[in-house]
């Protein structure tokens, strides 16, 4: 199954060079280790732990889909599209934790 | 190649968009559960603190460090492929199922030790065995099983699928021009990564 | 809208170039695949009119009346019955629909390509989508379910019946939703024919296209919830549950989440074929391209922010049901748009009422009423009396029968000569719609009433007040049914008798009529080069 170039002005996909590869893999170790560190002195870092937390874990996550995904190298359309599924789980979140606070608010029975 | 596309490079283009259009659900199921695991984390944090720690954060932070390894080393299968280098791509893709397995096989010790508690989902969960504070310790398991179960499951169909293109690799179906398969496993593993990488504080660093 | 690439190749053609039935199922030929689906969403839509037929039997005289008043054996068997009418119209029939039969026939050949993107992952589609629908029929022959199509908890978990087979049905048949819409958009982006911008797509496409965005975007969200609701089923979980702290509330927003946007999945493929035989049968340039392309974007959208207005009565916050009772009456625009430029269209062109006319002419006058009684709905302090009484039964079946089967049916006449290469009789075709038009009406515009009087839905029984209005929605119901047997012996003496068709009976522009009836397997002889708009009539 494979395939002719035919076109003579194709572009040459991106290669990222292996030294990136282990760059990042090495970065999102160190984070991770960040994380348990922060986890254990978690007492000292209230009320900001959960945040600490998921910022580390964002930027992992941008590592992941930026160079190993390689969404950074890739189509705008294919970023779009990814970014799309973030956004409408936001509006699922949003309006579910909407209703749910202003029920509290309200007093009603949850 | 198709013969209703132009070249390679459109069909290449083409499958690229087909498989981010398929992540993106696989990324819109998945947050569903973790839409769930906010707003409840939200209601009940005692709760979900006291659920939290029956997780050996340890084994969780083994397991995060083994998926990212075995993301590095897919992304090393691509890159492989990309430069001709047939026999490394199999042995990259060949340490990424092992990572996977490896992650597996710390599962079950995890969830084999859980259910020796009597520690099981919803309302399964054994409460005289434990005798938890909150009564609605069940709640958390539900998620805990749910997500890191459907996780699971994902890592042995994402195993499945690098043995699949690491044999069509050994048998020399790739080559610089043409990874597509390799690729799309690959983003299909990092989304699986990238999953866990949320998933381990939000289960393990709780409270 | 081009050159006119004829592919008489011999008398061959997509139905007799590959002989025999296997090859059918074996099929990568989108229009086989059409085909198939054609057949099975058809078969299945009878099976789910039989059980609105018995419905309506049921509700014909309260149940004390002597002989006719009650047909069932009681109001378990009753909840069985509505609960496989809904389910298998919404997810077997209305939501796969135009899209899976008129969308894969059509998508290709009028972007003048030679098949969807991944021809292989279609036919798995069609495959994935049977797997569900012999699940979904198999629980009739288990334990049958009778929660609704809705499947509200927490009655959902407590009930018997095979609950659990049927949320998996219907998340296979997702599956299938899902990857029918990503092949579709890939299609749209990368498959159009040399000079074919976005702006030269027919409006069929624009609306096919806005509704695969809304298969990708939304049916994952049903996955996880049915998922959650076996997970409930069988471990006790708690999300839904108020045992351990869940709530059920929750499974109503995750539920419809995915399905008010579904209900766009509905629609907006019907409008899209609206769009096409409104501007073919009257020979006139589409007024407001730009702008119904763009309101079917902005429905797509916009439908992802108003699923509360489900849940008006359901215990959901006060603040929550006044944002999207707002929201909701902003989505009435751009459908608002689409309709008055279907007028501005109609107006001042050479209108031929064939079958695709007054069934399209048809759509706009109960479409109007379905969606404007929708935005009564919207209302909330109206809402709280309407909920759960006919007058939403009559709304949504305003929409959906009135729209959606009305525009599949023109659909289906429009492009019958296209598909078949063979001619309807036109005037079957047209006793089709008398019947059913006159039958729809007489059906669902009493249960507007019924509604108003207070009548709830999903009853048994009645009290003798509204037997008056009921009596006279039975017969709506044997009307429609004539209708559509009509309608079926119209096509399949057309497949056996009908006069051959030339390749463009009706004169259309798009690019589907510029080569063969049938089309042979790849379509265009050669690649169709696009040099103008869709509608250039005049």
């Amino acid at each position: 199954m494979t395939e002719q170039h035919t076109s003579t002005h194709m572009e040459e996909p991106h290669i990222t060079p292996l030294r990136t590869y282990f760059k990042i893999g090495m970065a999102l170790f160190l984070l991770t280790f960040l994380t348990i560190g922060a986890h254990a002195l978690r007492q000292y870092l209230q009320p900001f732990s959960a945040l600490i937390a998921f910022s580390i874990a964002g930027v992992k996550a941008y590592l992941v889909m930026a160079w190993f995904m390689h969404l950074k190298y890739d189509k705008p359309t294919n970023r779009l599209i990814f970014a799309s599924g973030f956004v409408f789980l936001a509006v699922l979140l949003g309006f579910c934790a909407l209703d749910i606070v202003s029920r509290i608010a309200q007093s009603s029975i949850l | 190649m198709a013969s209703h596309y132009r070249d390679a490079t459109h069909q290449y283009d083409s499958n690229k968009e087909g498989i981010w259009l398929f992540m993106t659900t696989e990324i819109l199921m998945f947050g569903g559960l973790f839409v769930g695991y906010i707003i409840f984390h939200a209601l009940y944090p005692e709760m979900f603190a006291e659920g939290a720690k029956f997780l050996d954060w340890r084994l969780g932070f083994i397991n995060t460090l083994v998926l990212i390894f075995s993301s590095l080393t897919m992304a090393l299968g691509i890159y492989y492929c990309q430069v001709n280098q047939r026999n490394k791509a199999t042995w990259a893709l060949a340490i990424t199922i092992l990572c996977g397995a490896v992650f597996m096989v710390i599962k079950y010790f995890e969830y084999t030790h859980k259910f020796h508690l009597g520690i099981f989902p919803g309302q399964k969960l054994n409460l005289e065995m434990l005798k938890p504070v909150h009564e609605n310790l069940g709640l958390y398991f539900g998620f805990y099983y749910c997500m890191s179960g459907l996780h699971g499951i994902h890592v042995l169909i994402g195993m499945g699928l690098i043995t699949w293109v690491m044999i069509k690799n050994i048998k020399g179906e790739f080559n610089s021009k043409y990874f597509t398969p390799v690729e799309g496993v690959g983003i299909f593993w990092h989304i699986i990564d990238l999953i866990w990488i949320f998933l381990f504080p939000l289960l393990y660093l709780v409270g | 809208m081009g050159q006119h690439v004829t592919g008489h190749v011999s008398g061959k053609n997509y139905i007799n170039e590959e002989p025999g039935l296997l090859s059918w199922f074996t099929t990568l030929d989108h229009k086989r695949i059409a085909i198939l689906y054609f057949v099975s969403v058809m078969t299945f839509f009878l099976i789910g009119g039989i059980m609105a037929i018995l419905l309506r039997l049921e509700l014909f005289a309260p149940n004390t009346t002597p002989n006719v008043g009650q047909i069932l054996k009681n109001g378990d068997v009753y909840n069985q019955v509505l609960t496989y009418h809904g389910a298998i119209m919404v997810f077997m029939v209305i939501i796969p629909g135009i899209p899976a039969i008129l969308g894969n026939f059509f998508l290709p050949l009028q972007l003048g390509a030679k098949d969807v993107a991944f021809p292989r992952l279609n036919l798995l589609s069609w495959y994935v989508f049977m797997t569900g629908a012999a699940l979904a029929i198999g629980t009739f022959f288990s334990t049958k379910i009778d929660t609704g199509w809705t499947f509200y908890t927490p009655y959902s978990i407590r009930t018997g019946g095979a609950v659990v087979m049927m949320v998996m049905a219907a998340f296979i048949m997702g599956m299938s939703s899902i990857l029918t819409g990503l092949n579709f958009i890939v299609t749209v982006h990368k498959l159009r024919a040399p000079g074919m911008s976005m702006f030269r797509i027919p409006l069929f496409v624009w609306a096919i296209y806005s509704t695969a965005i809304l298969q990708v975007l939304a049916t994952p969200i049903l996955a996880i919830t049915l998922l959650l609701l076996a997970m409930e089923r069988v471990f006790g979980i708690g999300i839904f549950d108020p045992k351990l702290g869940g709530d059920p509330v929750l499974f109503q927003h995750f539920f419809w989440f995915y399905s008010h946007p579904a209900v766009y999945i509905m629609i907006l493929p019907a409008m899209g074929v609206v769009s096409e035989i409104i501007t073919t049968h009257a020979k006139k340039t589409i007024f407001g391209y730009t702008a119904i392309a763009f309101s079917s974007i902005g429905i797509a959208l916009v439908s992802f922010f108003v699923w509360g207005h489900h849940m008006f009565v359901s215990g959901q916050s006060e603040l929550a049901g006044i944002v999207f009772s707002f929201i909701t009456m902003l989505v009435g625009v751009p459908t608002a748009i689409k309709m008055f430029n279907w007028l501005a269209t109609l107006y001042k062109g050479s209108i031929q009422f064939t079958a695709p006319m007054l069934y399209a002419l048809g759509f706009l006058f109960l479409f109007a009423i379905g969606g404007v009684t929708g935005i009564i709905l919207a209302v909330t302090a109206i809402d709280v009396h309407f909920h759960d009484t006919y007058f939403v039964v009559a709304h949504f079946h305003y929409v959906m029968v009135g729209g959606t089967l009305m525009a599949i049916m023109g659909g289906f006449f429009h492009w019958f000569p296209k598909m078949f290469g063979k001619m309807y009789n036109e005037l079957g075709a047209q006793l089709s719609w008398v019947f059913i038009f006159i039958g729809f009406n007489v059906t669902f515009f009493p249960q507007f009433i019924l509604g108003a009087k207070g009548m709830p839905r999903r009853y048994f029984d009645y009290i003798p007040e509204y037997e008056q209005l009921n009596k006279i929605s039975t017969v709506g119901s044997w009307l429609i049914t004539t209708g559509f047997l009509i309608g079926l012996f119209t096509m399949i003496q057309a497949l056996r008798n009908g006069a051959k068709a030339p390749d463009n009976p009706w004169g259309s522009k798009t690019l589907e009529w510029q080569t063969s009836s049938p089309p042979i397997m790849h379509n265009f002889d050669h690649e169709p080069i696009v040099t103008a708009g869709p509608y250039e009539y005049k």
